[in-house]
């Protein structure tokens, strides 16, 4: 490939300034001059910090660029998740904290009426405020468990949450700027940058239909536990839709599109977020036309106490507690097993303080006989659809895994 | 001291001063330049890179310490093209087979900007394939417990 004059001079510079900076830091680059053009080497990258995104010590970071964090299920115990242990799923790098006074939101696409632009007055101003207590699980929660292993990160169970978002409506949105009859789908832009730091290439652009768009729970949020939205979890404007994979629940927003067909943007195509519509033998590749995008997340349960591997002295009861959740469904039952799911018992359980919230169980469990035993939890949504008690079907990037969730006790 | 000679140390002071400005000025641009590249951190000219080594190789118990990458042939070149755009931990989290990784990297390429690896790809999939492959398990693991005494 022929260099032009103008990529020269700057390549040159560069490595002159790579070569001051290498004596700086009092360490060799070598081969510096092969290093592609605007490649940062790790060490001259900012440091962000789970500190610096507010989140606790305690969470598991499964990647950090971007990052990735999970909460570790005895963490998820509060009623509401607080934003310090929220965890984050994040596909590219984090934007720089915008100012409000120079932020807009674009309404676009085929089927708006017309384009408009919506400053954060406008949006705080016009519509109506609404808070929801809402799900936003991970669409790869519990891949780890995948065999044979499936691309992506490895999350174990804690990829969810469930907080208290306030925003105005998507749909009042939506009936103020005027959509066309042929629409479809809601595409969302962020303000993240491509990892590869291609300006053309979105890190992720997903959306939801918009039978989900015009639900009264879909919200445009501006705050986190009444609290001004965090930089980590879409600052100063993102799209919540409980229920759905939380990456249907775009971040850091710049634009909305209003499109006529299923929104086309990044990682809206297959496989990504998307599982096959006939079952396949565990390992096997898929059609592309034998592929669905996930809407509705599985029902699912979590034990939040006692964290696994509690010791108690035999005679004591053992308090549990967790929360459970099934998508667009609510849940009916919860039972926990005691003898590895020969027998199961009620918990009891509340209702939820709203739709799509996650719902909170509690049981009292008597053990009959000292040793090692192994609480398994399993919810049942309204339809009658339970948790298995294995990993249920495979899929090629490893989405839905929502096998019952177990932890150990002993009783010495 | 004469007015004149005061005049020569002043006019002395004041060039080595701008001389030690330029200096100063000059390695604050090329920093600035370094953190802010003009062009954005564009994927031009990414021709398969050779080999450099950005990081301090210290390996300590096999492990590249500042990637965390399992010592072994082809580490320096994983480490030059598999850590750029995100951290080693979203590919030491993974376990593939030589197709499978193969797969990952096509994925990469053909959707996020990954360049062609060149004859690197061999050394590189080889390495993945060994010391990131697949362990055998059933449809569930074991519970890994760490025993604490229930308050
Ligand atoms: C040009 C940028 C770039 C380079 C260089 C790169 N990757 Fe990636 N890779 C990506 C992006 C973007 C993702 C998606 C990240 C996400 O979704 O969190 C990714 C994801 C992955 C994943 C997880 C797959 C998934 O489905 O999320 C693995 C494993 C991986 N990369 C391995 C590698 C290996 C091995 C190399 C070196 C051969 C490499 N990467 C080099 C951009 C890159």
């Amino acid at each position: 490939m022929k260099k032009g004059k103008g990529k020269q001079r700057r390549a040159f510079i560069k490595n002159s300034a790579y070569s001051i900076l290498a004596s700086l830091v009092g360490m060799e680059i070598v081969f510096a001059n092969k290093m592609p053009v605007g490649y940062e080497p790790i060490i001259f990258q900012e440091k962000e910090s789970l500190k610096s995104l507010g989140k606790e010590a305690s969470l598991t970071v499964l990647n950090d660029k971007p990052w990735n964090v999970e909460t570790p299920v005895h963490l998820l115990d509060d009623q509401v998740t607080p934003a310090s242990k929220m965890f984050i799923r994040n596909n590219g790098l984090l934007p720089d904290r915008i100012k409000l006074e120079d932020w807009t939101l674009t309404l676009q696409g085929e089927s708006v009426k017309s384009t408009k632009t919506y400053s954060m007055s406008d949006i705080k101003d016009k519509f109506r405020h609404y808070s929801y207590h809402l799900v936003l699980e991970c669409g790869g929660n519990g891949r780890g468990e995948f065999y044979p292993p499936t691309e992506g990160n490895q999350w174990g169970v804690g990829a969810v949450s469930c907080a208290k978002w306030t925003g105005i409506r998507l749909k009042d949105l939506l009936q103020d700027v005027g959509i066309n009859n042929d629409a479809v789908y809601i595409g969302y832009h962020g303000l993240d940058s491509h990892l590869s730091g291609d300006p053309n290439k979105e890190a992720i652009s997903r959306g939801i239909p918009l039978w989900k768009a015009l639900q009264e729970e879909t919200l445009l949020a501006f705050a986190l536990n009444d609290e001004e939205l965090p930089l980590a979890h879409g600052f100063p404007l993102r799209l919540v839709a409980g229920g759905f994979p939380a990456s249907a629940s775009g971040k850091w927003l710049k634009a909305l599109s209003v499109r006529n067909k299923v929104h086309d943007g990044s990682k809206m195509e297959s496989p990504s977020y998307r599982i096959p519509i006939s079952p396949i033998e565990p390992g096997s590749s898929v059609d592309e036309d034998n592929m669905r995008i996930i809407e509705s997340m599985p029902v699912r349960s979590i034990i939040t106490y006692p964290k696994s591997g509690a010791q108690l002295p035999f005679g004591r009861k053992l308090n549990i507690r967790g929360h459970a959740w099934a998508g667009e469904e609510a849940v009916k039952q919860v039972e926990y097993s005691i003898d590895f799911g020969s027998t199961w018992q009620l918990c009891n359980l509340e209702k939820p303080i709203n739709r799509l919230a996650w719902q909170h169980f509690s049981a009292t469990i008597e053990f009959p006989i000292k040793g090692y035993y192994e609480v398994w939890v399993k919810a049942i949504d309204m339809k009658g659809v339970s948790q298995p008690m294995v990993v249920p079907a495979w899929n090629p990037k490893g989405y839905l895994n929502n096998a019952c969730h177990r932890i150990a006790v002993k009783l010495t | 001291m004469k007015d004149a000679d005061l005049k020569k140390i002043l006019v002395a002071l004041a060039g080595l001063s701008t001389l030690l400005l330029l200096l100063v000025m000059a390695a604050i641009f090329s920093v600035v330049f370094l953190y802010f590249p003009p062009v954005g951190r564009s994927l031009e000219n990414s021709e398969s890179i050779e080999k450099f080594e950005i990081l301090s190789d210290e390996i300590q118990n096999g492990f590249h310490v500042e990637t965390g990458f399992v010592e072994g042939e082809g580490l320096q070149l994983v480490i030059a093209n598999c850590t750029n755009c995100h951290s080693a931990k979203l590919v030491t989290q993974n376990r593939f087979t030589k197709e499978g990784w193969t797969n990952v990297i096509r994925w990469m390429q053909e959707t996020q900007g990954l360049w062609d690896l060149g004859n690197n790809e061999e050394v590189i999939v080889a390495y993945l394939a060994k010391y990131y492959a697949p362990e055998a398990r059933g449809r569930r693991k074991a519970l890994q417990v760490e025993w604490y005494d229930l308050e």
